[in-house]
């Protein structure tokens, strides 16, 4: 090379430098093309929004319904489960944060997770924050929420980490009440 | 090869010389075959032969099962039942399939055990153990992913959680994992792909187990004394080797024989024993099984997953220093990880002047405990996440650490071995006794 050492800006050179350079460029993109094509297609993308009919859920049930491959828990809390969960307000909780795509940054008061003003309806990805699996509902677990039978994390009656490996509280996704139904994305 | 002196390959005929001025490829064989072996290799030296047989199996029974297998949502769990029921012999192939996973690591676990006890991994084999330890881990990438494909529950579920790994990973968890998954959650990209990779991997293994015999012929094998083949001479090599074909091709070949016919045994009579009856139900996304389990090779290095816990001291501590980027989640993560970049980074970390454990009186006790500790550690992964099996993980996988980052590096240091045998011939003697030490072989 040593042409290049020379440092005369030949005809060579830059011949050199742009052969070098265009494989550089042709490589990356085709490099990213490859990368790329493994994201979620265009129809995977589409399935945003699904309108669930909540009118036959009694309270102290939970209906789960699958919103964009993964199961969402809508549950209909009776009196005893809100206060529980109310009352534990101010325990030691695992993770302080609501997360509630609904309200933002807040705290994880049993208030800023539930959907509703009196906190009947709690709707939550029915995904365990730990490494995914699905927690079992219906008073399980040490908290009488869900317990994740997979690595034994335990939530409480609104959703929250109270014990085991995972570090969030269950996710709350958009949703909003419409007529009897309830709007999911 | 291996430096050590020997009797190359003459071509004789015509069309012997023809070829080697062209493709030296008899060449190539002959000196691979003939290659001189330590002659005190015991019987731990086979698992090379099982290894690359139970390669040749998965590969032969993997493509037939493609014959008939549909990588889809929809079917993939009904064209795995048309395999078991409809395909003529095709419940055989697939039980020979399925465990033929088992006896695949079953023999890498013995033959990285092996080299772990005999000191295989130490210079100038570095490259031999480093080449093995990536095979090992494709081996469980294709593992994991063949076990997706049947659409199970369990595939389906322990999809979720070991993609669910990298979504501890800080900052690109999330976006690594639906690259990975090509949605949000495990569906059809997820198998699509899998099945892509599960039949690209073993292709790659094979390249690497090529790498791997390439280096340990340029070294020499290591063998039980640890005590290098003497080099100066052809004479004197000689009386350290035997040549690999016939010698170590028929023992290896005989205990071949013998783990086949348990190996049969298993795939007639028991073929479900290692399996999980919940991944005979169709997988469904919206009920976890209540215990999932990994298969069992998996198991060691699950606890050891499971083991760091949020209220884990060390974990809190990492947890603060790093600002919350490494959380409980993230550190289970790194420790398994970790649990195998220990393992992989062993030659730097003995520090020991003797190859062989067999001369290592304090070596040999902490070495059967690290024995005692995977097998301890592959029980409790297999137990439920709670009391007293949390804190019996976490004692394990502070042992497998402790192994390898603190013992194998002071043992080097308080320990005194004994002296080993000055030539493998005297090794072999001292074994086998009486009289003329060069083999011949019998008419």
């Amino acid at each position: 090379m040593a042409h290049t050492d020379e440092h005369e800006g030949t005809r060579r050179d830059f011949l050199y430098y742009a052969t070098a350079g265009t494989g550089a460029v042709v490589t990356g993109v085709a490099g990213w093309a490859l990368v790329n094509q493994m994201n979620p297609s265009a129809d995977v993308r589409a399935l945003s929004s699904i309108r669930v009919d909540i009118s036959g859920v009694e309270p102290g049930t939970q209906l789960t319904v699958l919103f964009q491959g993964k199961p969402v828990f809508i549950r209909r809390r009776t009196e005893a489960e809100i206060a529980a969960a109310r009352a534990d307000d101010d325990a030691a909780l695992q993770d302080p944060i609501a997360r509630n795509e609904n309200v933002g940054e807040a705290p994880a008061t049993d208030a800023n997770r539930a959907l509703d003003e009196d906190g009947e309806w709690l709707v939550m990805l029915g995904v365990c924050t730990h490494l995914g699996c699905v927690p079992l509902g219906d008073g399980a677990g040490d908290f009488g929420g869900w317990f994740c039978p997979c690595h034994g994390s335990h939530y409480d009656t609104a959703g929250r980490i109270r014990k085991g490996p995972a570090n969030q509280n269950l996710l709350v996704p958009t949703a909003a009440f419409d007529g009897d139904d309830l709007v999911l994305g | 090869m291996g430096g050590i002196p020997h009797d190359h390959y003459e071509p004789k005929s015509n069309f012997e010389k023809g070829m080697a001025k062209r493709l030296p490829i008899f060449g190539l064989l002959y000196d691979t075959l003939m290659i001189p072996t330590p002659k005190n290799l015991n019987w731990m030296w086979i698992w090379g032969i099982v290894l690359t047989f139970c390669l040749a199996l998965q590969i032969i029974t993997g493509i037939v099962l493609v014959m008939h297998y549909i990588p889809h949502e929809d079917m993939a769990f009904a064209s795995v039942e048309h395999i078991m029921r409809n395909v003529n012999g095709g419940h055989m192939i697939r039980y020979f399939h399925m465990n033929g996973a088992s006896l695949f690591f079953v023999a890498v676990y013995l033959h990285i055990f092996r080299g772990l006890y005999y000191g295989s991994y130490k210079a100038p084999r570095e490259v031999t153990w480093i080449i093995g330890m990536l095979i090992y881990l494709l081996m469980m990438g294709t593992a994991f992913m063949g076990y997706v494909l049947p659409w199970g529950q369990m595939s389906f579920h322990g999809t979720a959680v070991i993609t669910g790994l990298f979504g501890a990973i800080p900052f690109v968890g999330e976006a690594l994992q639906t690259w990975l998954l090509g949605a949000s959650s495990v569906g059809q990209p997820a198998l699509n792909r899998f099945f892509s990779l599960h039949y690209l991997l073993p292709f790659v293994i094979a390249g690497l187990v090529i790498v791997h015999i390439w280096a340990f012929h340029t070294t020499g094998n290591n063998n039980p004394t640890g005590v290098e083949v003497r080099r100066t001479s052809k004479a004197e090599a000689e009386k350290d080797t035997l040549p690999f074909w016939p010698y170590f091709v028929i023992k290896d070949l005989f205990a071949l024989a013998v783990i086949l016919v348990v190996f049969m045994a298993i795939v007639g009579f028991m073929p479900n024993y290692l399996g999980h009856p919940d991944n005979y139900i169709e997988a469904n996304p919206l009920a976890t099984p209540a215990h999932i389990v990994p298969e069992w090779y998996f198991l060691p290095f699950y606890a050891i997953l499971r083991a760091f816990t949020a209220d884990v001291w060390l974990v809190m501590f990492v947890d603060f220093i790093t600002g919350g980027i490494v959380d409980a989640k993230f550190f289970g993560v790194l420790a398994m990880f970790g649990a195998i970049a220990v393992m992989a980074l062993a030659p730097w970390l003995d520090t020991s002047s003797v190859r062989s454990g067999r001369y290592r009186p304090m070596f040999k006790i902490w070495f059967w405990i690290l024995v005692a500790d995977f097998i301890f550690l592959m029980w409790l992964g297999a137990m439920p996440a709670e009391e007293p099996y949390a804190s019996l993980s976490l004692l394990g996988s502070t042992y497998w650490f402790a192994y390898f980052l603190v013992i194998l590096p002071l043992l080097g240091v308080l320990e005194k071995p004994e002296q080993p045998p000055a030539t493998i011939e005297d090794d072999f003697k001292a074994h086998y006794g009486k009289g003329d030490s060069v083999a011949t072989p019998a008419e």
